[in-house]
């Protein structure tokens, strides 16, 4: 047996024979033309025809992949259309040389220049360049289009899959993929998530021509391929597959369910999303809404303030991806351990105790009221839910409120058409557990931060791996508190929710109905299992 | 001349695909126009340059635009950056 590493893209097991996807060669010379006026007429007429191919490679992406995928092949014929790479093949062309040796070149160099990019996504895009130049000297040596060429579905193994051959791949027939280059960002990876099969990158390995047809073992969990495995081993990963392939299934028949128990007893299962493109994710998973949005990422990873333009986009967005599903977004929890120079935070003691989220946006008001404008602006583009983190009393609600309102105000004078949103709470210290029957009185609903409240209460930190045998996450002090914050939200009629870890706990889903929660937000991947757990119930 | 100043929202930048559909709706117009970001700068109508420039979410880009149809190009182009960037 062989054993490669690298890095997983997607989790799974894929067990079958290696398929050895080798480009032909492709010999180029820089051997000189006789006739370059007509050879650069010969250059054209191919990238014509390529262009041609990339409409009709177009048509089909879109009704066999989707729009999403299909787009790249209308990327390429733009790229094809480029003046600069046309005008440097044609010059190649005017020296002498011949068309394929000009279009190599003017490939190899634009390639380069998105190779050497900062930019992770525009460094992919050195393949896009590639992939467009291979396809015209294809056509100008007359070679066929590359293709699958087996009966079984195979693991496909490769250097590196341009594109264009990603989308074209014939998908019934691949168990997995395996490349040696490659990244969490590139094509092949894209689709294998999108397709649900396990895919490594970044194996290095050596495509020998040996190796094709032999046994392997592709392991997304592990993030390892194994080359003719021993029997033992091999038996071993055919359990784990099975596994892997019966809980998928099992998974997959929940969709569209109920999140009922047998008796008839029901909670909402939502998801927690930290951006955008997380939206899909939830929706993939069936989640029944959105119980957690965490705003931040608007925040981190620039330099100046996100405008209100731009969050009112990103909201908007969201609340437009999940067609008038509840979408509960909660208020930028900022504070000095997340690094955002531009807030000119001062680095604290103890941050966890600190200058943070609400604090900050109650203190500097313009940051607050930004985002709340924002916020109401996209409430008119589906079922918002507004909360904020970090409460612990009942003058800070009543101070949100007053600015809220005015906000509102000033949004109605300025035309804008509102929504209705609720407006909620986090309840993730102690303070505002203790106090939960006063403070229902002022919002509409509460959401249970239980990864706060667990380190508030147990005045544990959990990032401690020292502590972790005294960090008991059913600690019954936490779960005294979780019980009485829902019992203040249901009797001052309100509805309570929990969004930290713990929701996805299921040796807690059945206690959390029994103490009547509304509502779970779990990761989106968390969203099926959850619901398996609550429909096992009695 | 025209010009006009534009801070990109979408979250992946200037990525090809908007990029391109740039470039068709600059070669609509004769006038030359060229996009500045982070001290370099590209015509709008040569897509690799443009992808070139790797634009990202929040950075300023300075549109300049001359020629007979400026003002046709201006009014199209401003309109272009705030629906799809």
């Amino acid at each position: 047996m062989e054993r490669y590493t690298g890095k997983s893209v997607m989790k799974g097991i894929a067990i079958g024979r290696v398929y050895l996807y080798q480009k032909v060669d492709i010999q180029v010379t820089d051997q000189k033309v006789p006739d370059p006026a007509a050879e650069k007429e010969r250059f054209l007429a191919a990238v014509e025809q390529a262009k041609e191919q990339l409409t009709r490679l177009y048509d089909e992406a879109m009704v066999n992949v989707g729009e999403d995928h299909a787009a790249i092949f209308d990327v390429h014929k733009m790229l094809l259309e480029d003046e600069d790479y046309l005008d440097t093949a044609a010059g190649e062309i005017e020296e002498g040389y011949n068309a394929v040796y000009a279009v190599d070149c003017a490939g190899t160099q634009f390639a380069e220049l998105f190779a050497a990019m900062d930019d992770e996504y525009m460094r992919g895009r050195a393949a896009d360049i590639r992939d467009i130049s291979r396809r015209v000297i294809r056509i100008l040596l007359d070679l066929p289009e590359e293709e699958i060429r087996s009966e079984e579905p195979v693991i496909l193994v490769a250097d590196d899959l341009t594109p264009s051959e990603t989308v074209k791949l014939d998908k019934t027939k691949i168990l997995g993929f395996v490349t040696v280059k490659g990244s969490a960002n590139s094509h092949t990876a894209i689709l294998a998530r999108s397709m649900n099969l396990p895919a490594l990158v970044t194996v290095n390995i050596d495509l020998s021509d040996e190796l094709h047809g032999k046994t392997c073992v592709v392991d997304g969990f592990e993030g390892e391929f194994l080359v003719e495995p021993e029997e033992e081993i091999l038996s071993e990963k055919v359990v784990r597959k099975n596994q892997w392939v019966a809980d998928l299934e099992a998974l997959e028949k929940l969709k569209g369910q109920d999140n009922v128990t047998k008796s008839g007893k029901r909670i909402d299962i939502f998801a927690n999303i930290g951006n955008v493109e997380d939206a899909e994710a939830a929706c993939a998973a069936d989640a029944g809404g959105i119980g957690l949005f965490r705003s931040e990422f608007l925040y981190l990873g620039r330099e100046t303030f996100p405008s209100e333009e731009e969050q009112y986009k990103s909201y908007r967005a969201v609340l437009e991806k999940m067609e008038g599903k509840k979408v509960v977004i909660r208020t930028m929890d900022i504070g000095a351990d997340k690094k955002v120079d531009y807030f000119g935070l001062e680095p604290e003691e103890n941050p966890a105790l600190g200058y943070r989220a609400i604090r900050i946006c109650l203190d500097r008001e313009e940051i607050f009221i930004t985002q709340l404008r924002a916020l109401y602006r996209a409430s008119a583009h589906g079922k918002l839910a507004i909360m904020f983190p970090m409460i612990i009393s009942v003058d800070e609600v009543q101070r949100i409120r007053q600015i809220v309102e005015m906000v509102k105000e000033e949004l109605t004078k300025e035309g804008y058409p509102l929504g209705e949103p609720e407006i909620g709470i986090m309840i993730e210290t102690p303070a505002a557990a203790l106090i939960s029957d006063r403070l229902a009185k002022e919002v509409d609903f509460f959401s249970i931060g239980t990864n706060d409240l667990t380190q508030y209460t147990l005045a544990v930190d959990r990032q401690n791996q020292k502590l972790e045998g005294i960090c008991d996450i059913h600690h019954e002090a936490l779960l005294r508190l979780i019980e009485m914050t829902v019992k203040n939200a249901h009797e001052a009629g309100i509805w309570a929710g929990i969004c930290g870890e713990l929701g996805a706990d299921t040796e807690l889903t059945e206690w959390f109905l029994k103490i009547g929660v509304d509502e779970l937000s779990v990761a989106a991947s968390a969203v099926l299992r959850v619901r398996g757990a609550v429909r096992a119930l009695p | 001349m025209k010009e006009f100043s534009y801070v990109i929202k979408d979250p992946v930048g200037l990525h090809a695909r908007p990029a391109g559909l740039l470039v068709k709706k600059a070669g609509e117009f004769t006038s030359s126009i060229t996009v500045e970001s982070g001290g370099k700068s590209a015509e709008a109508k040569k897509l690799i340059k443009l992808m070139g420039l790797g634009i990202k979410q929040g950075a300023e880009v300075v549109c300049r635009i001359e020629g007979e149809d400026e003002d046709a190009a201006h009014e199209a182009l401003a309109k272009f950056f705030e629906e799809n960037l």
